[in-house]
């Protein structure tokens, strides 16, 4: 049913956990299965990805596409992260059973979410400064 | 691999050499068609009739006629459902099952309904007890069918069957039970239980896949659902599986001889195992009934963490369960049984279903804990669930 990267992955999911110091953070859940992600982000000032971090309640498929993600994104760009899809996470993990597609579209939205975190913490910083 | 713990044993079970015995010469030795008139034909039906006697027995069916081989569980209860509505269709258009049933059933009923029947689904309590007063609430003139589940495969519950047979005779009303996995857990004793039809299967206890049965009292009337030759005093059609058949009959001779010794032995091992649980594992729930239910199947929710990914963990330890999670079912939806139970999605997500086997150890017990709580708690870490304490140990 899954692969065998997919179950190492899971085996040993060596991006899971929380991340002190995260600038961007998002939790999702999928309505259909119940699955959540929690995704952190660590994001320079020169708007690198420098880590990436997560949880994940659900399946072998949730926990390795969040892991996955978290491989994918590190050292990107916002700009460069922002382009991927659910799709790219699926290909990178070498495919995924059909029923089980859709665990990579959470871990996608995740990654669009914190970024949109992200984007709102900086424009709240940027008022405080001006307010200031 | 080093070690492998099989506790799926309510999914299937492995066939015992006693049964194997009794299948071998039925593939070579004995391998006519139990319908043809020559010797050969003649051998394979003695073996037939002696496998049928032997399930009349257990079950205490009156007369062996009243016991007629299928294909599977799924085709008795398929052929149960639609062909007892359908047959007597003439008196009511009204059919009333439990929500916990197997999806046989109630694909069953589905079908029944595209044809103009209306089906009415019995709630459970959180235990999954359906109750003998909402199944008089809902019994009418129309109604002529019930069918409830003797013993419900996810979580272990024994439902109160001879009180529900005697209730639907009081009113006129055909009663069928799903008895898959009652047999050779419980005593099933279709006389005394008062019970019209009863759905069986062999790979439940210790005998092949790809045999069931189904016992239907003589002079209950019931439609085809296979047509095709002869077999059967004609009602399902298909050259018999003489081997599986002969498996099943011994299969279920043994599984009455041996039920209360089996029975205690896994009441014995259920026990080890909640409190070995118990002990090492936090955050956990029992589903089911607390005293109404077969020894094999224990039910557990572990909380903050889903079950198809403590499935896969165990897996790669060696170790066999089933979960009630959506991320197994290919519907996402979980268990309708947990649902119906009452259970919360994330608990009904977080369920595992061990189901212990007669060649059970505590020694098996004893690694499958040690592995279970190293799993658990590994999941738990990366779980984006928390409530202040949950999940840890000790605080």
């Amino acid at each position: 049913m899954y692969t065998q990267k997919v179950i190492n992955i899971f085996k040993n999911p060596k991006n899971a956990g929380g991340l002190h110091g995260a600038n961007a953070t998002s939790k999702v859940t999928d309505n259909s299965c119940g699955d959540i992600i929690k995704l952190y982000l660590k994001i320079n000032e020169d708007g690198i990805i420098e880590e990436a971090k997560f949880k994940t309640f659900g399946c072998t498929a949730s926990i390795a596409s969040s892991s996955m993600l978290c491989d994918m994104v590190k050292g990107l760009s916002i700009e460069e992260a922002e382009e991927i899809t659910g799709n790219d996470i699926l290909d990178e993990l070498g495919g995924l059973p059909a029923e089980k597609v859709h665990c990579c579209e959470l871990a996608d939205e995740a990654l669009h979410l914190a970024i949109d975190d992200y984007f709102k913490r900086l424009e709240k910083e940027q008022r405080k400064l001006e307010e200031n | 691999m080093e070690k492998r713990v099989y506790l799926d044993n309510a999914a299937t079970t492995y066939v015992s050499g006693e049964v194997l015995n009794e299948m071998l010469p039925c593939f070579n030795a004995v391998y006519g068609n139990s319908s043809s008139l020559h010797s050969f034909g003649r051998e394979a039906q003695n073996i037939v009739d002696r496998a049928r006697d032997r399930v009349a027995k257990a079950i205490n069916a009156e007369k062996s006629n009243e016991i007629y081989f299928t294909g599977s569980g799924t085709e008795a209860n398929n052929w149960a459902i639609k062909g007892l509505a359908r047959a007597n269709r003439a008196k009511g258009n009204h059919i009333i099952v439990s929500s916990i049933e197997h999806d046989s059933v109630l694909e069953a009923c589905k079908e029944l309904e595209k044809e103009g029947f209306e089906v009415t689904y019995l709630s459970v309590d959180e235990t999954g007890l359906v109750s003998l007063a909402e199944l008089l609430h809902y019994i009418k003139p129309e109604t002529i069918l019930i069918s409830v589940m003797s013993v419900n495969n996810e979580v272990g519950t024994i439902q109160n069957i001879k009180a529900f047979a005697k209730t639907a005779h009081e009113n006129g009303i055909i009663f069928h039970t799903d008895a898959v996995q009652a047999i050779g857990a419980l005593k099933m004793d279709v006389r005394d239980m008062e019970i019209d039809a009863m759905t069986m299967s062999a790979h439940k206890i210790y005998g092949p896949k790809g045999v069931g049965a189904l016992y239907l009292k003589n002079g209950i009337r019931i439609e085809n659902l296979i047509n095709g030759g002869n077999q059967e005093r004609g009602k399902r059609g298909g050259t018999l599986n003489v081997p599986g058949i002969a498996g099943f009959g011994k299969a279920i001779e043994i599984a009455v001889r041996d039920l209360s010794v089996n029975q205690q032995k896994l009441k014995a091992i259920r026990q080890y195992f909640l409190d070995k649980v118990e002990e090492n594992i936090p955050y956990v729930h029992l589903n089911g009934h607390p005293h109404q239910k077969i020894q094999g199947t224990v039910n557990l929710s572990f909380e903050l963490i889903e079950g198809e990914s403590i499935l896969m963990l165990l897996d790669l330890e060696g170790i066999a369960v089933s979960t009630g999670s959506a991320c197994t079912s290919g519907s996402l939806e979980p268990s309708h049984v947990l649902k119906a139970m009452g259970l919360s999605n994330e608990l009904a997500q977080g369920s595992i279903r061990f189901s212990f086997g007669k060649s059970i150890t505590k020694a098996d017990i004893d690694y499958v804990v040690e592995k279970l709580t190293g799993v658990v708690e590994k999941l738990r870490a990366i779980s984006p669930l928390t409530k202040a304490g949950r999940g840890k140990k000790g605080e």
